[in-house]
């Protein structure tokens, strides 16, 4: 017998300086709810579970298909996409928390702005000549391609940070999502040109040294992007990278 | 940043391929959006991007698919602007592939092409099954890139309020509303691009769009601001979505293209019905016509599967490692969403609502009626007609970008008007008068469920059946429903990312793009794409042959038309049944 409703306990904080508190909401079950189809209801129906009318939590979404990144959060007690957390498969309460590693603006939506200044800091993007007509791109084996895809499908969600024993907005550790974004860049034909600025903006504080390698982040990947072996064979480039760089110098 | 700036609105694949281009250009962008733009809706965008490279051989060329689009489009389009997309279509995708797109490869490691619907030939490139998530992330690192060199500045959780005008009337700038401290502020600027997508929620949740997106509200705000609106009448319904308590899922077209199979139970047999019915295109008939199709053999045949409304998309016949590959992105949603195996038994599918063929109307250079506004991507009307062809879509927004950039930063050399201060003063007085009304009212009425039921008139009254009783009784309640918003009270009073707010505001705006759509197809009495009346169940080129436009008004839309550019292929009966038509 399915459950009549659904309970969520939602940790509740009006901005970054305010006290925050749990409050208990009730929906009605039905079947394919999610937790989002759950925050919706409660935007109807803003009463808590003791039937005092309150605010309707406030929290981020986007796609709703898990290829966006916005809904994470964390449901009973891991960091995942809201979106694709089916209340069939979750345990009653459902416990609804903000990510911890990014700023807090509201209940449960985070400021991850720090993973976007970090792709800038490891220039994540391909230099190109510009947008007028070169052809097509560099040939492209389809394993490469199916490597660079895997890669690639990285939705800056922060799971990977949340996780991380070394990840804190406050620390600069870039953390194993921007790491991996250095290498798939590094394997594009074109993109490997600038591998060397990549490697220096990585080398320093808060780069691929701070990793601990706790490996939590290769299982907390919602799109099992090897994380780690990405971690490991970038470490790799980078060691040829700084032989290079010693012969050059000396 | 330049001395010449352009604000963008909108951060999705339009949005940012008109950055690109501007930026190549010395222009300045301040770049506004909903949400992060690298998480912006064009993430859910799957099957992939048209462009007539012919690498097989078949005979394929931008002219064939330029007539291919305009045919799906039952020839609405001006052609001359559907004509020249189709034929950059080859260059953009090679833009994309330099810019790193992880497009599929073929053994030689050529970029590899499929079908889509509508169209014989192999002609859409893609990423696996993510094509969308895969060309923003793209634009994405493009833009990160102009945005370290001091070119780009973005707004992110920033909403468009209102357009602000110079003396002479030009758009000149925007009103944001910065959505975590609810601060209103004015953006002077020497031009704008909206690029905001479309309004699917209009017709509720229950649509392949997200339900906090596709709010349809900034290009309500610039037609309230002076800019016409064109064909709104024209909305897409997939007809391969997956039911859902949020929203429905899309299952991509490219899972027909790649052999997927469509059909139900009939008297105790398989029924293949789009095999049967249209023996030349089969299950890659265009998007109107199936799911017409489908809805028929569902509702008024009683044909769906397992007594339930839907029938099956099966790939269980196809090698699992090829389905990986090409397909693996989509096969994961259905498999994540439905908790079913979509490798080994046939998929639930249903029609739902997509996309929308209208919009703001443009000259051939993307500027709206009001001078310094242009609009690109969904949000205008300008190459789908009645109906848009499947992979059509993300070349489109691209495409865009490639036509509103350059324009636009030619556009603001010149000299323009000063712009007053107290023009800026009292555009922002305005919004912030808006708000103050809603923060201060004691009434009853609740947002969510005034939208709720307007979501509900619009999905059972005005997607792939409509009937003039109908429409009119559907305008009525729908002007009932907006004399209801001007009693919507707050539950929540905070004024710190108030969500409920910005949606109440919202509402407001969506109830008048569903009157715009409303009106238009109640004037339209033909049947032509996506619009189809069974009174008028016939095409009629002699009296219909033309673009609805619809100028705001406060008691309403006034509608004019518009006729089609047909210089470049002459109209003819759109046939699927056979080959060569």
């Amino acid at each position: 017998m399915p459950p009549k409703t659904v309970v969520l306990r939602v940790r509740r904080q009006a901005g970054p300086h305010e006290k925050a508190y749990w409050e208990e909401f009730e929906v009605p079950y039905r079947s394919q709810l999610n937790v989002i189809a759950c925050l919706l209801d409660i935007q109807r129906n803003p009463v808590n579970r003791l039937g005092q009318p309150t605010t309707a939590p406030a929290w981020d979404a986007s796609c709703l298909e898990e290829v966006c990144g916005a809904c994470t959060m964390i449901v009973n007690g891991e960091a995942r996409q809201a979106c694709s957390a089916l209340i069939d498969e979750l345990e009653q309460p459902v416990v609804l928390q903000p990510l911890t590693k990014f700023p807090l603006v509201k209940d449960l939506a985070v400021d991850r702005s720090k993973i976007f200044e970090d792709l800038k800091r490891a220039k994540a993007w391909i230099e190109l000549d510009g947008t007028f007509p070169q052809g097509p791109g560099p040939r492209t084996s389809p394993a490469m391609q199916q490597l660079r895809y895997t890669l690639s499908r990285c939705m800056s969600c922060g799971c990977c940070m949340e996780v991380c024993p070394q990840y804190d907005t406050s620390r600069s550790f870039v953390g194993a999502a921007v790491l991996s974004q250095v290498r798939l860049f590094n394997l594009h034909p074109t993109g490997r040109t600038q591998a060397e600025a990549r490697h220096e903006a990585v080398s320093g504080p808060g780069g691929i040294a701070d990793c601990g390698n706790a490996q939590n982040c290769v299982r907390a990947c919602p799109k099992e992007i090897p994380l780690t072996e990405s971690i490991a064979a970038l470490g790799g480039e980078m060691v040829i990278h700084g032989l290079r760089k010693f012969f050059v110098r000396h | 940043m330049p001395e010449k700036t352009v604000i963008v609105v909108g951060g999705g694949l339009a949005g940012l391929s008109s950055t690109i281009e501007l930026c190549e250009r010395g222009v300045g962008v301040k770049l506004f959006s909903y949400v992060p733009v690298r998480r912006s809706h064009s993430v859910t965008a799957q099957g992939g991007i048209n462009a007539s490279i012919d690498p097989r051989g078949e005979g394929d060329s931008p002219e064939v698919h330029f007539q291919e689009t305009i045919l799906g489009g039952d020839f609405l389009a001006h052609q001359p602007p559907a004509r020249k997309m189709c034929y950059e279509a080859p260059n953009i995708v090679y833009l994309l592939d330099r810019m790193g797109v992880p497009f599929n490869r073929t053994p030689e490691g050529n970029l590899d092409f499929r079908g889509f619907g509508g169209t014989l030939y192999h002609r859409t490139a893609f990423a696996g099954a993510t094509t969308g998530q895969q060309l923003i992330y793209a634009l994405d690192e493009q833009v990160r890139r102009y945005e370290a060199m001091g070119l780009v500045e973005k707004y992110e959780y920033w909403s468009f309020q209102r357009l602000l005008h110079d003396s002479e009337g030009r758009a000149r700038g925007i009103v944001g509303l910065n959505m975590p401290t609810m601060e209103l502020v004015a953006f002077p600027a020497d031009a704008v691009v909206i690029a905001t997508g479309g309004p699917g929620l209009v017709f509720g949740t229950k649509t392949t769009n997200s339900p906090v997106l596709n709010t349809g509200s900034a290009v309500i705000r610039a037609y309230e601001g002076g800019a016409r609106f064109a064909n709104p009448e024209f909305v897409q319904v997939h007809p391969t979505a997956i039911a859902g308590a949020d929203k429905r899922r899309l299952i991509s077209e490219s899972v027909r293209s790649e052999g997927g199979r469509m059909w139900t139970w009939k008297d105790g047999k398989k029924w293949y019905f789009f095999e049967e019915m249209y023996p030349a295109y089969g299950n890659l008939v265009p998007r109107d016509i199936a799911s017409r199709v489908i809805i028929d053999i569902v509702v008024n045949q009683g044909l769906g599967a397992e007594g339930e409304k839907c029938v099956y998309l099966d790939v269980s016949h196809i090698d699992a490692q090829r389905l990986r590959d090409r397909l693996g992105g989509v096969l994961e949603i259905y498999e994540k969403f439905m908790g079913e195996d979509p490798y080994h038994r046939p998929m639930k599918v249903y029609p739902a609502v997509h996309y929308s063929m209208g919009g703001l109307w443009v000259d051939y250079n993307l500027m709206t009626t009001v001078p310094g506004l242009y609009a690109g991507g969904e949000c205008n009307f300008e190459y789908h007609g009645a109906n848009r062809l499947g992979a059509n879509s993300l070349l489109s927004c691209f495409y865009d970008g490639k036509v509103a950039g350059p324009h636009a930063a030619e556009y603001v050399q010149q000299a323009l008007a000063p712009l007053s201060d107290e023009a800026i003063a009292e555009a922002v007085r305005r919004e912030e008068e808006a708000f103050e009304v809603l923060f201060n009212s004691s009434g009853e009425e609740n947002a969510y469920l005034i939208q709720d039921e307007m979501g509900k008139l619009m999905e059972e009254n005005v997607t792939v059946v409509r009937d003039n009783k109908t429409l009119d009784t559907t305008l009525s309640r729908l002007r009932d429903l907006a004399a209801r918003t001007k009693a919507i009270g707050l539950k929540d009073k905070t004024r710190r990312m108030n969500q409920e707010a910005i949606y109440a505001r919202e509402v407001r705006d969506r109830l008048r793009y569903a009157e715009l759509i409303v009106v238009a197809a109640r004037a339209r009495d033909e049947s032509r794409g996506a619009h189809y009346k069974p009174e008028f169940p016939r095409r009629d080129d002699e009296n219909w042959l033309k673009v609805t436009l619809a100028d705001y008004t406060p008691e309403g839309p006034k509608l004019s038309y518009q006729p089609v550019d047909i210089s470049l292929l002459k109209p003819r009966e759109r046939r699927y049944d056979v080959k060569d038509h």
